[in-house]
Order: structure tokens, then sequence, then C-alpha cells
């Protein structure tokens, strides 16, 4: 049986970035917090995603750059676990989860109060990406083709279309999820991969995971 | 002179093949990076490197150097200093020989090119020629500007300003200034004499020459024999752990014939080793690449003790070869390394030296610091990674305000 062709191709872009410096840098939790109100939202989002990337084969967890230096050059472990445990897929815009943020914190310093600067060269020092998409030579018409070409993209094509595709619309859904329903009418495969939480594996284990999930079905669709 | 597919084996086709697809947007530009050396020197270095790829990738870069007398180059080395934070006596004259030697330089250079990427102060007053030309102009500081000679930068930021963008290794390094701040780390080359893999026979040989036990710990810092990478704060530490492990110290450097500040440290350095034949202290020539990549690779534990350090390219050197790194948390190192992850950061003898221990009695816990090390260069710290920024700086001056492009 010959599998069923897309309405439109599935064309796989990649994502690479530079990083900027801003005017903002906190050395204490109040300064950290007024910042967090101000910065543009291209600066959260760096702080909160640019791990995904960069940790790609370190950490299936999803750290963020403010837990790790209330941590580390405040040590305040207590706020910093509430801010690692900020869980950013649940937020479907960047200004949810810069609320969050600022909320875990403000609550945390109503019961304590942390006075403590960060030893001088340990500030934190807002950034942001610059961030370009450049389209790549894969461009698919069926699963089968799909499968194949995904197992060639870089991650940093794999982080577009996955992270980078929910926080621009349509909100709240991956690129593949969206092509698979919306041009192949494959909605239980797209559903399977919109209920996998990317943030709890590393690129390459997602990567495995969405060949193995577009694997079986053409599995399926073969013996029917 | 190695081709782009020869780092394939070691970043992945992937990594390769997007940078030769960002570099196809770059055609039709020219490029010129503009320094005051061809040799010697971190950024001729990197040039040496980079300018070669660019070409092989069909983008139109080249490199050119600024040509200055005997006193604009004794000007250049105390603005370098003072940059740093060291005290320099600049006088009037000095500024206007300064800016004569630039002025002199503007017939002979490539101005004219889309792109001018500038690196660090001595050809860093070209800018003020930007005027006759509609094209783009980069500052590149490798320098580390936290504790500048405010007079010095006073004289330098006006000039600095005019450019499109400037770019720096660190946080810490960025300057209050008006137009794009990028952070674009330095890089190690995994193909370079310095870093390439080598045949256990050139490693044993390395050590037999220098008579080093192979059979025990070696424990190894590399850097010139300078108060801010604190040698001697190294023989202590070494002194505190030998009464634990019957260990080796290694501490090899450049030959310090032409310092005179560096012949004051060894001396103290010798002095403080003593008759302890278990210390090494090594001067070697510049071009003894391979001898250092061998001893790095036959150490036990690599140490950077720095008091002061810029970006400290060596910690990524250790680190890319897997070893398991102790250093002092300044200047770079602590963008290299996390704490108790990718290494250790301390901050004083003791702490070196209860690290040292501790690595040294756990083979395991440091072979993790080493293996989760060698990662974080390899994601981070490479020439690829380096290349890769610089071209997408270089697209970026076409998007001024943007922080998603699409091409």
């Amino acid at each position: 049986m010959e599998l069923k062709m897309a309405s439109a191709p599935f064309r796989f872009v990649t994502q690479v970035s530079v990083t900027q410096m801003t005017q903002w840098k906190a050395k204490n939790i109040y300064e950290l917090l007024s910042c967090l109100k101000e910065v543009p939202g291209s600066v959260i989002y760096h702080h909160t995603h640019r791990f995904l990337k960069q940790h790609q084969f370190l950490l299936p967890e999803p750290p963020n750059d403010f837990a790790y230096w209330v941590d580390t050059a405040l040590q305040d472990e207590k706020l910093a676990e509430k801010l690692f445990a900020i869980d950013t897929i649940r937020f479907p815009t960047i200004r949810d989860i810069r609320e969050k943020v600022v909320q875990t914190i403000e609550e945390h310093l109503i019961s304590y109060k942390n006075h403590h600067d960060a030893p001088a060269g340990d500030e934190f020092y807002f950034k942001q990406s610059i961030s370009f998409v450049l389209p790549t030579p894969y461009e698919t018409w069926n699963l089968s083709e799909f499968a194949e070409a995904l197992k060639k993209v870089s991650i940093n094509s794999l982080y577009h279309h996955i992270f980078e595709a929910r926080i621009r619309p349509p909100l709240e859904i991956n690129d593949f999820s969206n092509w698979f329903e919306t041009a192949l009418g494959e909605t239980k495969l797209a559903e399977a991969i919109s209920k996998m939480d990317p943030y709890t594996h590393t690129l390459e284990g997602l990567r495995h995971q969405v060949i193995n999930l577009v694997e079986r079905r053409i599995q399926e669709m073969m013996h029917v | 002179m190695f081709n782009l597919d020869d780092y394939i084996s070691i970043v992945g086709e992937n990594e390769i093949s997007e940078l030769r697809l960002i570099s196809e947007k770059l055609r039709g530009k020219s490029i010129v990076n503009i320094n005051s050396t061809s040799t010697g020197g971190g950024v001729a270095e990197i040039l040496n490197r980079m300018v070669p790829l660019l070409k092989e990738m069909g983008v139109n870069a080249r490199w050119e150097c600024i040509k200055g007398g005997e006193k604009f180059f004794i000007i250049t080395k105390k603005f370098h200093n003072a940059l740093h934070g060291k005290k320099e006596q600049l006088s009037k004259e000095d500024f206007e020989l300064y800016l004569d030697t630039v002025r002199d330089n503007v017939l002979s250079l490539s101005l004219d090119a889309d792109i001018l990427f500038i690196h660090d102060p001595q050809p860093a007053a070209l800018v003020l020629e930007r005027n006759k030309y509609k094209n783009r102009w980069i500052w590149r500081c490798h320098i580390d500007l936290s504790e500048k000679d405010e007079t010095l930068w006073n004289f330098l930021k006006p000039m600095i300003q005019q450019y499109d963008a400037s770019v720096f290794s660190a946080p810490s390094f960025t300057q209050g200034l008006l137009h794009r701040q990028m952070l674009i780390p330095p890089s190690i080359d995994p193909l370079s004499d310095k870093n390439k893999e080598l045949p256990q026979r050139t490693i044993d040989e390395v050590l037999s020459r220098f008579k080093i036990d192979a059979e025990r710990p070696i424990v190894t810092q590399i850097s010139r024999f300078d108060y801010f990478k604190d040698p001697v704060g190294v023989i202590e530490a070494y002194k505190l752990v030998k009464q634990y492990v019957n260990c080796q110290l290694v501490l090899a450097g450049g030959s310090a014939d032409d310092d005179p500040e560096g012949v004051k440290v060894l001396t103290e350095v010798r002095q403080k080793a003593g008759e302890d034949t278990d210390i090494h202290i090594l001067c070697l020539p510049p071009t003894s690449h391979i001898e250092i990549n061998a001893l790095q690779r036959a150490s036990t534990v690599v140490l950077q003790k720095s008091l002061k350090e810029g970006f400290g390219l060596t910690v990524s050197e250790a680190l890319w070869k897997g070893k398991p790194v102790i250093a002092s948390a300044v200047g770079g190192i602590p963008l290299q390394i996390t704490h108790k992850y990718s290494g250790i950061l301390t901050h004083s003898i003791e702490g070196t030296a209860y690290w040292l221990k501790q690595l040294l009695q756990n083979p395991e816990y440091a072979k993790k610091l080493g293996d989760n090390g060698r990662e974080q260069v390899r994601n981070n710290f490479l020439l690829t990674r380096h290349l890769r920024e610089y071209m997408l700086l270089f697209l970026s001056l076409d998007h001024p305000n943007e922080t998603l492009i699409y091409l």
C-alpha cells in the first residue's frame, strides 16, 4: 500500500542564534526581581530556553538561568528549588513564564528575606538571543520521507519545530503535530506527539521518540 | 591547513552542513579582518584558522594588519595593559602618535569592504574614517575590560561608539555602549598541534624527556610564570596534598628570558619548590605545542589556579582532553566550568588542595568531571561554534533591531 501524500509538504528549517548583552544586570534578588519585570520577553525566553540546546547531552530536566544563579551566586537553595521546579512547558506564552517567575520570587521573599549580594563578577547579566531561521534542503510529502529527513536534520532544526513552534501561532502546538493533522489528517499521531513532554528528554531522545512513533504508524498503515 | 570536512568527525555532519547553509547567506559580501600582527598571540592564532575556513565556504573574507613603528607598539602595549587594569603612564603625545600611526595606515588597507571587523585597540581608531564609506564596522575586544583604566577608556570610548556593534568574550567584560554588544567567547581548535589526539608513544617520549614518572599521579598547571597565575600558590596546594598522595607536580610555561617580572616569579617558584624532585618546573619555547599537549594528556588532574584571568582558554584545552580540572572562579573560567559537574571551581589554596586530594583519591568521580568537561567544550568552545557565531554576527548587521530573523 502506498503512503498517503500530504496536501502541503513539511519543510524543515533550522534555527541558530548568537547572544546579545542587554543593559540590565542584577547583584541581588531584589534587583533581579525588578529587572525581571522590565526586560523584553526575548530576554526571558533566552534565560528559560537556552539550556535546552546547550545542555542537550547533559540534563533531561528543565533548568533555567534564574534558578541556577539564585543557587550558585546567592546560595538561596530554597528559592532555587522553587525556580528550578517551574515547568516552563505549562505556560503558553513568555508573558506567563515571566509572571510565574516573578510571583515565585515575591512569594518567597514574604517569608525569607535575602539581602545577600552576589560576589563581585558574579552578577546576573541579562542577555537575549538573536535567532536566525534558515531553510534546509529537506522537504517531505509523506510519513516515510518525514521519518528519513528527521534522522538527518540537526538538533537545532528539531529545537525550532518542537520548542520554538509552541510559542508562535498556532500557539501550544509543535510543527510536527500541526503538519500531521492539517496536511495528512493523522490526528492520532499528532496527538501522541503533542502529549510528549519535550522538556523531560534530551533533544536526541526526542528525535528517537518521534521517529519511533512515526515508523510505528507507517507499519500500521502498511498492514491495513 | 585543515578543511571544514576534517571537523565532521569531531562535531558531526549536521554542524558542518549548517555552517555551509549560513555561509550561503553571506555570499557577495566582503569582510576584512584587521589586527596588529599576523603571528603570535591568540587573535592571530584564531584568524589563521578562521579566514581560510570562511574562504573555503565561499565567503569573501580577508585579513590585513596595520603597520607601525616601535614607539607605536610600545604605546599600544601600554593600552593593552591599562585596559587589563595595570597602571600605565600615557601622555598626550602617546595618544597623538597612536592616532597619527593609525591614520598613516588608511590608504594601505581595504576599508571599502562591506564589513570591517577590527580586532582590539591597536587599529580601533580606523573607524574615524568610516564616513567615507557606506559599510558596517564591528569592534572585537579580546580584552577583559572589567578593571580598565578610565582615562584611556575615555579616549577610546567615543571611537568605539562609532562602530555598529562590538563583541566581547564574557559578560563582565562588556561596557555601557549604545550599540549592540555581542557575547562571543573564544575557542580552541581541536585539530591544532596543541589539541589534536596524540599517539601514546609521543606522550611517553615527552614524559621521559622531562624525567616525569608515568607510574605516579601527575598534577599539572600550564601557564606563564606570572604572579596572576599564582604558581607559588600551586606549589603550596601540592605540598598540602603530597602528605597524603605520592603525586608529582608539573609547572610548565614559556621561557621567561625577555620578561623581567617572569624571571623574578620563576626564581620565587624555584625557591618554593626547594629540593623536591617531584616538582618539575619546565620553561618551554613558544613552539612547544606538542609538548604542552602531551603534558596535559599525561596529567591526572590539571590546575589553573589564576588570581586573575582573561578568558583562560588553557582550561578548555585541558577539558577537551577529558581531564578533571580544578580552576579559580575568575575571568572567563566559570563560563567553561560548571562547579562539580564539568570541573571544580575554587577560591583559595586550601580549597584547591582539598579538591585536588578528593580527585586524586576518587578517580571515578574525576573521570566523570573530565567526560562532562569534554562535552561542555565540544558544545561551546570549539572553533566551529566560533565560526558560526561570527557569521551570524555579520548577518545581524542588516537587522539591527530584530531578535528573530528569517533568512
